[in-house]
């Protein structure tokens, strides 16, 4: 996924989207907005991004788990399997960017990339109702997606990469 | 100046605004691994030694501590998932790369082994039940025959068991508390340590008593060592691991940790038993009782104050 933050204004379409496309229980979200301001009057610099899940290469919460309920699903899409999960929250203490919580019914549950819509071939939730379109969905490893040559062409971050997840969430800026 | 916030207004049960997955039974949990995880190993090493007739409260009247531990211990972590009737998922897999996984399999062995051997000493220990149970009494008698495989497993089982407590949290990048490499065998030192302490506490013998004081102030010694050098270790990290350190060093858990832990838990004691050693009178129960006080508080500190750190917001 490559979200585009100097498209982002911030609008929470995305994290409602979220909650009412995969009922996220009330008070809990799946993905959520920050906003990091830098610098101070007159040179302030505003940054907006809309931040869930990264889906990492290297994901300390399948390391960590001790039943194999989180794991990874082809296309790198990591998952947790709600029936295998013991609620130990091994995995909640392993991520860094603080992307899982404890569903109200014991298992863990975090963004999926809209798993379910991606079979159908859809866009997950997030990404389709975006208003300003700044974000964009597609597979890394095909060098002419929409994707790979947003990342050939502008310069991107991404988040705690010094945390070594390899995370697949990217950030334009 | 840079500031962060959610704008989503993000304020997920147990995640903000810091972590507070793992609560009192996780703490508690390894405090009584590491105090079983301690007798098993000195009793292993005595029997092994073949000193069980020298030193017979640590092979005998200790070994009633780590099965109570033990079963207490699996208590809280059961307790403290969210998900609990899915426990059995444990079981079914084995998955090298996660410590709990390890863990978990360490127990399923340890615990059942912890019972056997106490119920190898069962007429001894009980005298006055005399149940005449035919199985029990010929189980203990092939026990009996068998105690010194015992004690050989339990030196591997209860050294992984020790460490991994730690092992458990220092496997987390995530939490840049946890995340030095050194807690694993602080934790197995300590966890020696408290187990010492409750062999002194049960000790019939001066004799028995003094070897555990010598042991334990060894231990003392070496887990004073291994803090400065987790202290420097994280001191000569990241940011992260500086800021982390700044909750120890000055921050909400100083005096936790350098008051209760470290004077009261570790200094005080050793204070105390070397002065016994030396021969002046000094109830040794305060020293051993201050251990496992420290030990436990520890144990609270580290879950804690690791829960608060983190890499973003």
């Amino acid at each position: 996924m490559v979200i585009d933050t100097l498209k982002c204004v911030g609008c929470s379409d995305c994290v409602v989207a979220c909650q009412t496309e995969n009922n996220v229980p009330i008070g809990y979200c799946r993905d959520w907005i920050t906003e990091t301001v830098n610098g101070a009057y007159p040179n302030v610099e505003l940054e907006l991004k809309s931040e869930r899940c990264n889906h990492c290469d290297n994901a300390p919460c399948v390391r960590c788990c001790p039943t194999g309920a989180s794991h990874i699903v082809d296309g790198g899409i990591v998952l947790v399997t709600g029936d295998e999960c013991i609620g130990c929250g091994a995995c909640i203490e392993s991520c860094p960017y603080d992307a899982r919580f404890q569903h109200p019914e014991g298992y863990v549950d975090k963004c999926t990339f809209c798993h379910h819509r991606l079979e159908k071939g859809q866009h997950p939730a997030c990404v389709s109702v975006c208003p300003t379109k700044c974000m964009y969905f597609g597979d890394l490893d095909d060098p002419n997606s929409e994707v790979s040559e947003l990342l050939k062409n502008r310069k991107y971050k991404t988040l705690a990469p010094e945390a070594g997840t390899d995370p697949h969430v990217f950030y334009l800026t | 100046m840079q500031e962060e916030l959610f704008t989503s207004g993000r304020s997920i049960p147990h995640i903000d605004p810091s972590l507070e997955i793992w609560h009192w039974p996780i703490s508690v949990y390894l405090f009584l691994g590491g105090l079983a995880a301690g007798i098993l190993f000195f009793m292993g090493v005595i029997t092994v030694l073949g000193k069980e007739k020298e030193y017979p409260s640590t092979v005998k009247y200790a070994s009633i501590v780590p099965p109570l531990a033990l079963s207490l211990g699996l208590m809280a972590l059961v307790y403290d998932l969210t998900h609990p009737l899915y426990t059995w998922q444990l079981y079914t897999t084995i998955r090298l790369e996660s410590p709990m996984s390890w863990g978990a399999w360490v127990l399923l062995v340890t615990t059942p082994l912890s019972f056997l051997w106490v119920i190898s000493y069962y007429s001894e220990l009980f005298p006055k039940w005399k149940l005449n149970i035919n199985f029990l009494n010929n189980l203990e008698k092939y026990l009996k025959k068998n105690r010194r495989y015992m004690a050989m497993a339990f030196i591997p089982l209860s050294i992984i068991l020790g460490i991994y407590t730690g092992i458990l949290l220092s496997a987390f990048n995530a939490r840049p508390l946890w995340n030095n490499a050194i807690l694993g065998p602080l934790f197995l030192i300590s966890g020696l340590s408290t187990g010492a302490a409750t062999i002194i506490l049960l000790a019939k013998t001066a004799k028995e008593r003094h070897l555990f004081s010598k042991i334990d102030l060894i231990l003392i010694v070496i887990e004073l060592g291994l803090i400065v050098h987790m202290i420097m270790g994280m001191y000569a990290g990241s940011e992260v691991q500086l800021e982390a350190m700044e909750l120890l060093v000055g921050g909400e858990f100083t005096l936790m940790f350098f008051g209760f832990v470290i004077i009261l838990g570790l200094i005080v004691p050793a204070i105390l038993e070397l002065t016994e050693l030396i021969g002046f009178k000094v109830p040794v129960a305060v020293p051993a009782l201050l251990i496992l006080l420290g030990g436990l508080i520890f144990r609270f500190v580290m879950v804690e104050a690791g829960q608060i750190t983190r890499y973003l917001y």
